[in-house]
């Protein structure tokens, strides 16, 4: 019986397209708010004039707890159908009673859509009057350069920092070291485009981490290993692919985002233990795009401050 | 024959631990407030991070704390206006045992990180189903005890505390089905997903606050006041509208904590309407109770008791206006994510919750342990240390709450934000601060009443507990 219930679709079809949600909703809401009105008509009924004396009800609790029948406060009672009656033009004008989309057919979608357009409307041609100028020439105005601080302190900052500064995983924009370059157009990608880092897991044995990873170390003048290490480092580097990303010398490729090796900036720390947990498990970095989210005009600004940091030092 | 007497010995020990776990409650409170004005104090321990104490904490004010309270002022009341015994004393110890090992429980597994991830539900499925056969249970000894009333009437106080019980089974058990992943495991996932989930955890989240917080203590409220003050309550038929319409309308209220969520558009609106509506019943309740001293207020001068509750009343009304302005949406869109809540929430919780219960306290445990109060001079004290603490607690948030929530949407002319996050959280310090101080004097206030109330358990001033159940006065 039940599956001929569940395979004919009832199920699927009636139980949340028929009527009887909605006035499973409609009928108690009325219900109750008609309720709350009776049940003060009804209270209200019987008011003893003002100078009547107001008796107990007769009942005794617990040696002496009684109770009087004082009439209901006409303040409060006034109170009561106020917010009653507002409760009745609150559903009617907007949606409350199932499905009933209200007189005004408001929803909160709508309120969304008509805030954003209305900002666009507002705040664009601020933007836009940006789009034009040449970053390099941009960074020189003031104004355009502030309001890239802010558009960055409103979107950056949760990975960034608010001076820019990053943090372990998510780089430092105020130094030298760009892991994609720092001409405008580079800077401009990253943020409209977004960009995906990937130091691959090689599979290097235990043995091979430990070689790797003071040879690494060396590269910036970090660590002295021997000789011997230094010799089979830069063998591994080269047998071991490093060399594809990161180079010959280790000073990486802007291209694929692969880190200068030889400086003394790490994106993921640079102790050995640092290094040898990259060697071994690889990393991913990932700069999320930006362009459907901001649009160019912003987008452009954005970029104009990151440069002007490295530029306007 | 025997006389007949009331269970007193459930009401001492739900009384005692009320005070216990308010000690430790509040404590984790002030702790993690510290933590919040200075991070480094969770000294990377994973045990003490803020997130694993910050569950511990409002479980255990309010479960621990506020439901011991519940408790033990329950079991008084519902003997004492029905003039009858508890229907079981091992069913009611069963109650008192076994809310304790769930305290237990949960302080054990909040600071190993076994949550469900679930505010105010974060308890793991064993423990719930633990909570479900102990709830059952409290429900029976309660509803057994009415039934066998010897007053033709059930006194106004029960029909909160009953509403309470049965509603917060109901709230317990949907809002915590949930799949477990193994049954020799802690771990379980919810039945409902997305929007469906959440809606569902604030129908619970919201009447935690209604029925735990709200009508039990409404309970509380409609025995201690009127016997305190030796008054008639106000009036009987304000007792039966806000009664019904809170009953009605607490319920609906959830949706509000999901303004401007993936929820449909059509619960977020019933969530406010009933929210707004939610003003007047909550206010009756107040007015009952304040009213309730019409012809003693001269007593509020000489009975710091007395003082504790007509406080907490006042703390009742104030955030129940808060509640229903902060649940228009458009407030909301200012008030919400922010302090403000929490300043809300602390208002209702310590204003209100704690400073009922520990009036009640101050009533019931002399007569339940036959001494005398050590110290009226102490509970003045008391009185005092919390009023101000609580004050100091509330402001700060609504300071703290609204600066967040103007600096969140301050935007340039240029349309980015005047401000970053972190700036925002630079400006709360002096508020945390704030807030760290006024938890800590509230706290004071707790320590002071655990040694008054310590003083007169122990105290030599034994008189006979008078624990007979006399016979029902006559209707006159």
């Amino acid at each position: 019986m039940f599956d001929s219930l569940f395979n004919s679709h009832w199920f699927d079809n009636q139980m949340f397209t028929s009527q009887f949600w909605e006035w499973f909703i409609i009928i108690p809401t009325l219900g109750g708010i008609a309720g709350c009105l009776f049940l003060i008509i009804w209270m209200s009924g019987n008011r003893p004039k003002s100078n009547e004396k107001i008796e107990t009800m007769g009942h005794v609790w617990d040696e002496n707890l009684e109770e009087l029948n004082n009439p209901l406060p006409m303040w409060w009672l006034q109170m009561f159908h106020i917010t009653l009656i507002f409760g009745i033009f609150y559903l009617i004008v907007y949606p409350g009673l199932g499905s009933y989309k209200g007189l005004w057919e408001s929803t909160e979608v709508k309120t969304y859509e008509q805030e954003m357009k209305a900002a666009k409307t507002k705040y664009d041609p601020i933007y836009e009057k940006y789009q034009e100028t040449a970053i390099e020439e941009l960074a020189k105005d003031k104004t355009a350069v502030e309001i890239g601080q802010r558009l960055f302190a409103t979107y950056c900052t949760v990975c960034h920092g608010s001076d820019a500064r990053g943090v372990k995983g998510f780089p430092n924009l105020t130094d030298d070291d760009w892991l994609w370059g720092n001409d405008s157009k580079a800077i401009e990608t990253s943020i409209m485009k977004g960009r995906q880092g990937a130091m691959p897991n090689l599979n290097l044995s235990e043995d091979e981490i430990n070689t790797l990873a003071p040879y690494v170390l060396s590269l910036s003048g970090s660590a002295s290993p021997s000789a011997e290490v230094i010799t089979k480092g830069k063998e591994l580097f080269t047998t071991k692919t490093c060399v594809a990303c990161h180079g010959p010398e280790g000073k990486g490729t802007q291209a694929m985002g692969a880190p200068n090796l030889t400086d003394k900036t790490w994106l993921y720390g640079g102790t050995e233990a640092d290094i040898k947990l990259t060697l071994a498990k690889g990393r991913q970095g990932k700069m999320p795009a930006h362009g459907d989210f901001l649009g160019k005009a912003k987008v452009h600004l954005l970029a104009t401050y990151i440069y002007s940091l490295s530029v306007n030092k | 024959m025997e006389t007949a007497t009331y269970n007193y010995k459930v009401v001492r020990q739900f009384a005692i631990m009320t005070i216990v776990w308010g000690i430790v409650g509040m404590s984790v409170g002030v702790f993690i407030a510290a933590e919040l004005a200075w991070p480094w104090l969770n000294f990377d321990i994973p045990y003490l991070a803020f997130g694993r104490l910050r569950p511990l904490h409002t479980n255990a004010v309010i479960f621990a704390f506020g439901g011991c309270a519940l408790f033990a002022t329950s079991y008084y009341v519902v003997q004492r206006t029905c003039h009858t015994r508890l229907i079981s004393d091992k069913l009611a110890a069963v109650t008192f045992w076994g809310w304790q090992l769930v305290i237990l429980l949960a302080a054990v597994s909040f600071p190993l990180g076994i949550t469900q991830s679930r505010e105010y539900a974060e308890l793991e499925w064993p423990i719930d189903l633990l909570i479900a056969v102990i709830w059952v249970t409290y429900a029976i000894v309660f509803f057994g005890t009415i039934a066998k009333r010897k007053t033709p009437h059930i006194y106004v106080a029960n029909w909160f505390y009953g509403a309470f019980i049965i509603t917060i089974a109901i709230l317990h058990i949907f809002n915590n089905l949930a799949v477990p992943v193994e049954w020799t495991g802690m771990k379980s996932y919810s039945a409902f997903s997305g929007a469906q989930d959440a809606m569902l955890q604030w129908w619970y989240g919201h009447n935690a606050v209604g029925f735990f917080l709200t009508a039990g203590f409404l309970g509380m409220m409609y025995y201690f006041v009127p016997k305190q003050a030796n008054r008639p309550v106000y009036s009987y038929r304000l007792s039966i509208v806000h009664f019904w319409a809170l009953i009605f309308t607490y319920i609906w209220a959830g949706p509000h904590h999901l303004h401007y969520t993936a929820l449909p558009d059509w619960a977020q609106s019933l969530g406010m309407v009933m929210s707004l509506i939610l003003l007047a019943p909550s206010w009756g309740g107040m007015i009952n109770g304040i009213m309730t001293l019409s012809g003693a207020w001269e007593k509020l001068r000489s009975d710091p008791v007395l003082r504790f509750l007509i406080v907490a009343i006042s703390f009742y009304g104030m955030s129940t206006f808060e509640g229903p302005m902060m649940a228009i949406k458009t407030v909301n869109s200012l008030s919400h994510y922010t302090d403000w809540t929490i300043g809300h929430v602390h208002s209702g919780a310590l204003g209100w919750v704690a400073m009922i219960s520990m009036g009640s306290l101050y009533y019931l445990i002399p007569r339940v342990f036959g001494r005398e109060l050590y110290s009226l001079k102490l509970v003045e004290w008391h009185f005092w240390a919390a009023t101000i603490g609580v004050v100091l607690y509330i402001s700060a948030m609504w300071v703290s709450g609204i600066m967040q929530g103007l600096m969140w949407r301050a935007v340039n002319a240029d349309g980015t934000l005047t401000y970053s996050f972190v700036e925002s959280v630079v400006a709360m310090h002096p508020f945390y601060v704030t807030r760290f101080v006024g938890g800590a004097l509230f706290l004071t206030g707790t320590l002071i009443m655990a040694y008054n109330v310590l003083m007169t358990v122990t105290g030599a001033k034994y008189s006979n507990v008078k624990d007979s159940i006399p016979e029902p006065a006559l209707a006159h």
